[in-house]
């Protein structure tokens, strides 16, 4: 199982929880499988086509999975993930 | 019992002495030079480069000014007993290769050696400023640094205001202000440059007052308008870095492309109720915000303070953290959060980091429209891609169908 965070902006579509334990071998599957967990989060995630939004950055261990193999990387069961989607308040 | 001059003379027996032309050999190759003078000699001029550490506290700081006791070291003062005292002290002190200058910077002065003469600073800046003054890594050609820099806050707001309030407080010269909104009392649970009986004032006047209250010594300059694509690239031009304060992704997207294309630095950071996210683009050294978040949520996605809500210490720490990366990158120091995303959690306690790259593709700051750039090409989202968000338009003034933005409520 690997860890994925949520920042405060998903929390509320996730019972209010900071951090899951998500199986997975890829960042797609663990992404499913947070999704499976909390439906809610579906629309803030997953775009129609099912991919990822373009303004929620995923990290794999503090590296953005754009510039590793984008959803078919592969996960560990220790690795951390962060979900961050763009916040603009200032 | 010995005389001064007995003392001086056998301690210049017991040490090693070069003369200045040896001196600016050693220098050359890489030796540290250390001048033990007082404060106003150094400032009336002193080696390019040297370390300033006076003989009164030598044992005190060097350790944390020159931590390797094998660093080959040069000491000199004005005209090399002071520093003969010094050089016989580093070597007590385990330093293995320090030298005396014979003759000091007089005689380095008649080899006709470069000498380095900072603007003064006035007697009553040099008292305001003297916690600066101390530290090695600015001391007074950094503070002379600061008060020549200028400095472009977009938003009196969360952010903007305390980091306005310690960028003023450092000397930072000119601080420009970008705000078109008054002081409402929601903002005065965070915005702490404000005051209640500034209520219905404009920001940057409000601003202004606060900041001249504080710091005589620096210009503020208002501009009482929302950052927009018809006037960001007038706005911006001819600052040296940009804190990046607002509180919408219109005016985020136009002011990294516009700082990009004219290579200003942005400090950015943006905050949700307990958690912010802090980096800083300095343009082709790092990603900039198209390569970070190419395209921003929708609206409902991503609610701005004066919806969500924020824990009015968060902008605070946030401010005061961009303030920091403000002051590193004009004075040249440190690590920058180029390429590093810092972010906060204020009920947890924490800082996390991750790492960010440049977006080979990026249409504002790939390598690419870098070369277009320099070839005199105007190159903006809008000229690159069809589908870039908030792009400023082809021919400049207007050419966007982005609206204005830049308040910060």
């Amino acid at each position: 199982m690997s860890t994925v965070r949520l920042p405060a902006v998903l929390r509320a579509q996730a019972d209010g929880q900071k951090a899951i334990d998500v199986a997975g071998g890829t960042i797609r599957e663990v992404v499913a499988g947070v999704v499976e967990r909390h439906p809610a989060l579906a629309s803030q995630l997953l775009g129609p086509d099912g991919d990822l939004h373009r303004f929620v950055n995923v990290y794999l261990n503090g590296q953005d999975v754009r510039y590793l193999a984008g959803l078919e990387t592969p996960v560990g069961p220790t690795d951390e993930i962060r979900l961050l989607p763009a916040i603009a308040g200032g | 019992m010995q005389s001064s001059s007995d003392l001086l003379r056998g301690t210049q027996a017991s040490i090693r002495e070069v003369d200045a032309p040896e001196a600016a050999e050693r220098r050359k190759a890489g030796a540290t030079l250390l001048d033990v003078r007082e404060q106003v000699e150094w400032d009336a001029g002193h080696i390019p480069g040297a370390v300033f550490i006076p003989r009164g506290v030598l044992e005190e700081q060097i350790e944390a000014s020159i931590p390797d006791r094998d660093t080959p070291i040069v000491v000199y003062c004005r005209s090399g007993a002071r520093s003969a005292y010094a050089t016989k002290t580093l070597e007590q002190m385990g330093y293995r290769d320090v030298v005396n200058m014979a003759g000091g910077i007089l005689a380095w002065d008649q080899h006709g050696l470069p000498i380095e003469a900072p603007a003064n600073l006035t007697p009553a800046q040099q008292q305001r400023y003297s916690r600066h003054l101390l530290i090695p890594e600015v001391g007074s050609t950094g503070q002379v640094k600061l008060l020549e820099s200028k400095v472009l806050l977009i938003g009196a707001g969360g952010l903007g205001a305390p980091a306005a309030l310690y960028l003023a407080a450092a000397g930072v010269g000119t601080i420009g202000i970008v705000d078109f909104d008054v002081v409402e009392a929601s903002n005065l649970q965070r915005q702490v440059i404000h005051s209640t009986e500034r209520l219905g004032e404009k920001k940057v006047d409000s601003a202004r007052t606060t900041i001249q209250a504080l710091n005589p010594d620096v210009k503020v300059v208002t501009y009482d308008e929302a950052l927009g694509p018809d006037n960001v690239e007038r706005l911006i031009a001819g600052y040296d870095v940009i804190l990046d304060g607002t509180d919408t992704f219109e005016t985020r997207y136009l002011l990294n492309d516009a700082a990009v294309a004219a290579g200003i630095p942005v400090a950015h950071a943006s905050v949700f109720r307990f958690e912010g996210q802090l980096t800083t683009f300095v343009p082709y050294e790092g990603p900039c915000y198209r390569c970070l978040y190419p395209t921003p949520p929708p609206p409902e996605l991503a609610p701005g303070c004066s919806v969500a809500g924020v824990l009015g210490v968060v902008p605070g720490i946030m401010g005061m953290l961009q303030a920091n990366e403000v002051l590193k990158v004009l004075l040249g120091i440190g690590d920058p959060l180029v390429g590093r995303l810092l972010l906060f959690d204020a009920l947890d306690g924490s800082f996390s980091e991750l790492r960010l790259a440049r977006d080979p593709k990026c249409p504002i700051c790939s390598d690419e429209a870098r070369a277009r750039r320099e070839r005199g090409e105007r190159v903006t989202a809008a000229v690159v891609g069809a589908d870039q968000p908030f792009a400023l338009g082809a021919f400049g003034a207007g050419g966007a169908a982005a609206g204005s933005a830049g308040g910060v409520r």
